[in-house]
């Protein structure tokens, strides 16, 4: 028997209306949890270079959790296991949100730190020898050179979390791709429809990737 | 007259290692104390722990009438010290991410309160004062060395400071720009400033210290007037270290 495969284009356009559907989706859950992500990733970012050992732990312990293991783990802890605990089901939106806010929290965590410990000791000293209080020399002075030198490993866990959210398929969230395998299961176009769901993936993550190389290069400007 | 810094016995280590030995040493209103001595001796720690970058761990030391008690003491006049004290770093220090005028306006809006016009109106007064009016709106990586580090003296003299302290101010620079930063120094030591300076200058030291302090790892061992420490230097160690870096 002779294969031949023909790329249907029509199918490929006929189910963009469908899984446009699952942008918005894709895009409240990387972008909410990234928001939160970050705050977290202050926090505990700042808390695991303190020098205070009782800050510096829970920090460490939290960041290592999280980073150390799979994102599709967390997401189903939350959403199948913490109800029983709590004694109430969780929203699977919320659930995708709190997986990538703890886990892109853990990784910006580093990315905070490594941004902090990269500026040179003597913009502290000369801060302090100017008469700034630590907290002052902190915030006008070390973060906001810290801050630029994040940027671009920002933007790699932007990207990175965008695409995680296509495992919250699995508890149900109706984003992109959880779109897809519904729209497939009726018309049993896969090629084309996770062809069509790739290329969203791409214009979503190349947007990002575009406005942080703009970002980037105002903050160089004027450095 | 009145006494700026006092140290007392004092002792600094790190680890194990005892950098700073039975330190004694006064510093007088409108003095040029020069401290001159091998790299490793202790010199720039001996500065450093006036303004408490560097604590020390036995003894006394007086800051502009405020005690700075030993490490794990009350370091509560700290806040106090640093506003009387300014400081020049060999590696300059200056703030990247900020034009030089805001390098200057920035400590005395956060720390003295000052309005944007008055600290502005400093900022342009001492930049001029420097001899780089003209600069002032430009980032600290766009000027040369020397320029950078004038910027760094303007920037610790906006605070008004009643010492100024100053950590090899040109030996991270080239040979043609070292010239325009002795002279803002020499500038400042006429007009009466308190300065405590770490350098391998000896010319400045000769022409512009009332005091000369040779330090030997971490002690004091030979201490006058510049023409006595180098015409006539009484310790072995100082004519031996005064040999090999006037020799050339």
């Amino acid at each position: 028997m002779e294969f031949q495969f023909q790329f249907d284009w029509q199918a490929a356009i006929n189910s963009i209306p469908y899984l446009l559907k699952g942008v918005p989706y894709t895009l409240l859950i990387s972008f909410g949890g990234l928001a939160i992500g970050f705050v977290l990733g202050i926090i505990f970012g700042l808390l695991s270079i303190n020098k205070k050992w009782f800050l510096r732990w829970p920090a460490t312990i939290y960041i290592e959790i999280f980073r150390g293991t799979p994102i599709l783990v967390q997401v189903l802890f939350i959403f199948y296991g913490l109800p029983d605990l709590i004694g109430n089901p969780i929203d699977p939106l919320a659930a995708g949100i709190a997986a990538i806010a703890l886990n892109s929290g853990a990784y910006i965590s580093e990315v905070v730190r490594g941004g902090v410990q990269s500026i040179d000791r003597g913009q502290t000293e000369a801060g302090l020898s100017l008469g700034l209080s630590r907290s002052q020399t902190f915030w006008s002075i070390i973060w906001p050179q810290a801050f630029r030198r994040m940027i671009p490993p920002l933007g790699n866990q932007g990207i990175v979390s965008i695409k995680d959210t296509s495992l919250f398929s699995v508890i149900g969230v109706g984003e992109l791709v959880r779109q897809g395998q519904v729209y497939i299961a009726n018309t049993f176009t896969a090629f084309e429809v996770y062809f069509v769901v790739a290329c969203l993936y791409l214009m979503i993550t190349l947007s990002l990737s575009l406005l942080l190389r703009l970002l980037e290069r105002r903050g160089l400007a004027s450095v | 007259m009145t006494q700026i810094v006092q140290m007392k016995n004092m002792n600094k280590y790190f680890g194990k290692l005892h950098v700073l030995k039975d330190i004694n040493l006064t510093v007088e209103a409108g003095e040029v104390v020069v401290i001159i001595g091998a790299s490793g001796s202790g010199k720039s720690t001996l500065i450093r722990c006036v303004n408490g970058l560097e604590e020390y761990e036995s003894g006394k030391l007086v800051v502009d009438g405020n005690e700075l008690a030993p490490k794990g003491g009350n370091q509560k006049s700290l806040a106090a010290i640093r506003k009387e004290v300014g400081m020049v770093f060999q590696q300059f220090n200056l703030f990247p991410h900020l034009t030089v005028k805001r390098n200057i306006m920035l400590a005395p809006m956060k720390v003295k309160n000052a309005s944007q016009v008055i600290a502005n109106a400093t900022a342009e007064r001492l930049l001029n004062r420097v001899g780089i009016g003209n600069q002032a709106n430009k980032y600290p990586s766009q000027l040369s060395g020397g320029q950078q580090q004038r910027v760094a003296i303007a920037r610790a003299l906006a605070m008004e400071p009643r010492l100024m302290l100053f950590d090899e101010p040109t030996s991270a620079l080239d040979p043609e720009m070292i010239g325009e930063v002795l002279d803002v120094m020499r500038e400042l030591a006429k007009e009466g400033m308190t300065m405590m300076v770490v350098t391998h200058e000896m010319g400045f030291a000769r022409e512009v210290a009332d005091r000369v302090i040779y330090i030997h790892e971490g002690q004091i061992v030979e201490e006058g007037k510049p023409q006595d420490v180098f015409d006539n230097p009484q310790n072995e160690r100082t004519q031996a270290f005064l040999s090999r870096v006037l020799a050339h």
